[in-house]
């Protein structure tokens, strides 16, 4: 059924659909549309025998997740930024123990400075951590992707993060087809774990591992990794049977087939650069586009079949690891190795800066003509950054690096919404 | 049972054998049909108080619930020594995550048990479920969790396990270690020795502030007393928690052969009061039989041996003693005495 709805909304309805039996909530920007939409749900009975659980910090959204999902309960919660961060230990055993948790993340910037606005740090810093990580390119994919997740999650027995992008999905109103209830549990099974908290059938889960055997536990983690290179597609195969439309997958390409450039990037970006391709196109540029959507496990051979005709990758990332460059580049580097192409990483976007075509534009053309530095900070503003670095020479006590970047730019506040 | 109702013939010792008692008031560990829980074979020290407290706390909340329990333990003693894969000494299902959130992660094993319960046509779990942990994982790095799941009033018994510091890290100060106790990072050097003086952070009272609806604490020196808890608890739904005071030989440098002995000074001198508290009112306080010193208490144990060296700090210990002794005012741990007025709750008994 078509619906005109906020991003969280979507979401928030789609993990309805999905059956869920435990849902922890705790409030963190811009996730908080998503869960108090399900807590209204579950409170009027539109999600029945489901336990939603307000805590007292995300550690303990994943906490009391890892509890329901090893009692073999459906469990769902949401978190972003900082609160993605603080549930990091939780987040790794949850993987460890192979528990088929499904988070969303509404990709925030991470702090310090703090900072609400969009970009993917967050998830990012946890592309280690063991989860299955899928990007949303809008909000009907973000709606898709989590029905699919449950089911991915738990025919590997492995959590998965979906990641949509915060307020420019989130808080976005859209189009989605919303599925019906019919074709969900036509598509999603109910949960069978592979191991479960059980008086009937006791066992021990999470016990200690030496040196013996964890590296073996750990290649196993890696082996299901590479088992969703395959389950990924296939899910979104059986998706488009029922509900009709492409959602999910690996990668996505557009325009690829004869692009000596091509750009790849993650999350809704996507559509103002295939916007912008279009739109060099037109002008002859032999210019494609590859989204990825499967960033954890990283799709290595999918990505390197459909570039490796391409003369030039111009990876552009919204986020980026401080004292090397690219994080996304770096993988996209490891896949295309020992191809004769130039790799170009382009970090944009940060903390909310809006991506612009007019940028796009002018960087692409300067990738193009292979005009572009290895590492580029798109829109970054030099003077600004080379005037505190010049106080920081001449003044011991310089103060807080933000806040005289935003009087230097002649600013009283921060340019907020 | 009523506890209260057993006699104590055996004078100058508080064990009474159970073939003194009728059947129906024998203990747990002394039936046939008990369920060995955390079964023999584990690698706990000699004398180790946490194993004692956990086989009879664990053997009692099975039989309480018709051996329907499932176990989540923080990191620490108890899940190490109990659980190098592939060994276990758990006979009952059993999860470890992580240090700091056992109490979390049973709030989502009774989120769970209740969906089931609910998808299943009972009003009510069938499975319930245990969280423990030692006084680090509960009085620091776990309290977080553990006052959260306070607050929701959810399902879980909480169990702490207090040795009084880090045990499993070798030996560390934790917010429950005593003040003055040598520690690895509370060393018995400069001019005031040890653990500095301060108040502590006394988590049966802090859960007494949640109102929930049951609180105790208990000693390995009753273990009569600490099933009849533990059955209490496993008997009542909402947020529970139990606090038992385990003697550590090694963090303690007792004599393993002392533990009970040193769990009983620690009751009779009044440091630790056994008491419940439902709904966060005392109801009940097990009174001192015969009152110890501190000192008595203090000279068993290597940790405190600072005290009683060249120059002995006979001032710390007369506060060790005021502590105490405030501690028999407070919860009316003499005689007939009643709580004194302005414990909270007390008032009203």
């Amino acid at each position: 059924m078509l619906k005109q709805c906020e991003g969280s909304h979507a979401v928030a309805e789609a993990v309805a659909l999905a059956r869920p039996e435990v849902i922890c909530a705790y409030p963190i920007s811009p996730q908080t549309h998503i869960v108090e939409g399900l807590g209204e749900m579950v409170k009027a009975g539109e999600i029945q025998d489901c336990e939603y659980i307000n805590v007292e910090s995300e550690f303990a959204a994943m906490s009391v997740a890892i509890g329901s999902s090893a009692t073999g309960a459906r469990t769902y919660t949401a978190t972003a930024s900082q609160g993605l961060l603080f549930m990091v230990e939780a987040v790794y055993n949850a993987s460890g123990l192979g528990l088929p948790i499904v988070m969303t993340v509404a990709n925030r910037a991470l702090g310090a400075p703090i900072n609400i606005w969009n970009d993917h740090s967050d998830s990012m810093s946890q592309r280690d951590c063991g989860w299955i990580q899928l990007f949303a390119e809008n909000n009907q994919e973000a709606a898709d992707l989590h029905i699919q997740a449950f089911k991915i999650a738990e025919e590997l027995s492995l959590p998965v993060m979906v990641c949509m992008d915060g307020f420019i999905l989130t808080h976005a109103y859209e189009r989605v087809d919303m599925p019906t209830q019919e074709q969900v549990d036509a598509f999603l099974p109910p949960y069978v774990p592979r191991q479960v908290l059980d008086p009937r059938d006791p066992v021990s889960i999470g016990a200690m591992v030496g040196p013996e055997a964890y590296t073996e536990v750990r290649y196993l983690a890696h082996a299901k990794q590479m088992q969703a290179l395959e389950l990924i597609p296939k899910v979104s195969r059986e998706f488009k049977e029922i509900f009709g439309r492409d959602s999910g997958g690996l990668v996505r390409p557009y325009l690829l087939e004869d692009a000596d450039t091509v750009v790849i990037a993650l999350g809704s970006v996507l559509g103002t650069i295939k916007d912008t391709i279009d739109e060099m196109r037109a002008d002859g540029i032999s210019i494609g586009v590859l989204g990825i959507n499967s960033f954890r496990p990283f799709p290595v051979s999918a990505i390197r079949r459909a570039l490796s005709h391409a003369k030039r990758i111009v990876v552009l990332e919204k986020s980026f690891a401080v004292g090397i460059g690219g994080i996304v580049a770096t993988d996209v580097r490891m896949a295309m190795d020992g191809l004769d192409q130039r790799i170009y990483t382009v970090v944009a976007g940060l903390g909310g800066r809006n991506i612009t075509r007019a940028s796009l534009h002018r960087v692409l053309r300067m990738a193009m003509h292979d005009q572009l530095e290895g590492l580029h900070f798109m829109d970054l503003e030099w003077n600004i950054v080379n005037r505190e670095l010049d106080r920081e020479r001449q003044t011991r006590r310089s103060g807080p690096i933000a806040e005289n970047i935003l009087r230097d730019l002649g600013q009283t506040k921060s340019n907020v919404g | 049972m009523g506890h209260q109702d057993i006699k104590f013939y055996q004078t100058g010792t508080f064990t009474v054998g159970n073939r003194l008692l009728p059947p129906e008031q024998r203990s747990v560990q002394a039936d046939m049909e008990r369920t060995n829980s955390l079964n023999s074979g584990h690698r706990a020290c000699q004398g180790c108080g946490e194993a004692l407290g956990a086989r009879y706390a664990i053997d009692a909340a099975m039989r309480a619930t018709g051996n329907r329990l499932v176990a989540v333990n923080a990191t620490g003693c108890l899940e190490v020594f109990s659980t190098p894969y592939p060994e276990t000494s758990w006979q009952i299902p059993w999860i470890h995550s992580l240090f700091g959130n056992a109490a979390a992660v049973a709030t989502g094993v009774a989120a769970a048990n209740k969906v089931k319960a609910r998808k299943a046509g009972l009003a009510l779990p069938e499975t319930r479920v245990i969280a423990q942990g030692g006084d680090g994982g509960t009085t620091d790095i776990g309290f977080g969790c553990l006052s959260g799941m306070f607050e929701r009033n959810d399902d879980v018994l909480y169990i702490c396990y207090d040795n009084q510091a880090y045990m499993n890290t070798g030996v560390q100060r934790s917010s429950a270690t005593p003040p003055a106790a040598r520690t690895a990072t509370t060393m018995p050097v400069g001019d005031e020795p040890g653990n500095e003086w301060g108040q502590g952070k006394n988590v049966p009272l802090i859960a007494m502030a949640h109102g929930i609806p049951y609180v105790a604490t208990a000693s390995v020196s009753d273990l009569r007393d600490l099933e009849y808890k533990v059955t209490k608890a496993m008997n009542m739904r909402g947020a529970r928690y139990i606090h038992i005071f385990v003697p550590c030989p090694l963090g303690w440098g007792s004599a393993s052969q002392d533990t009970i002995k040193l769990a009983r000074l620690a009751k009779e001198t009044g440091l630790f009061p056994v008491f419940e508290a439902e709904y966060g009112e005392v109801t009940n306080v097990s009174k001192i039989r015969q009152k110890q010193p501190v000192e008595a208490y203090l000279r068993l144990q290597r940790r405190f041996a600072h005290l009683f060296g060249k120059k002995p700090r006979l001032d710390v210990v007369a506060r060790f003693q005021e502590m105490a002794d405030q501690n028999i005012r407070k919860f009316g741990l003499l005689g007939s005495d009643r709580a004194a007025v302005g414990f909270p709750g007390s008032e009203h008994k």
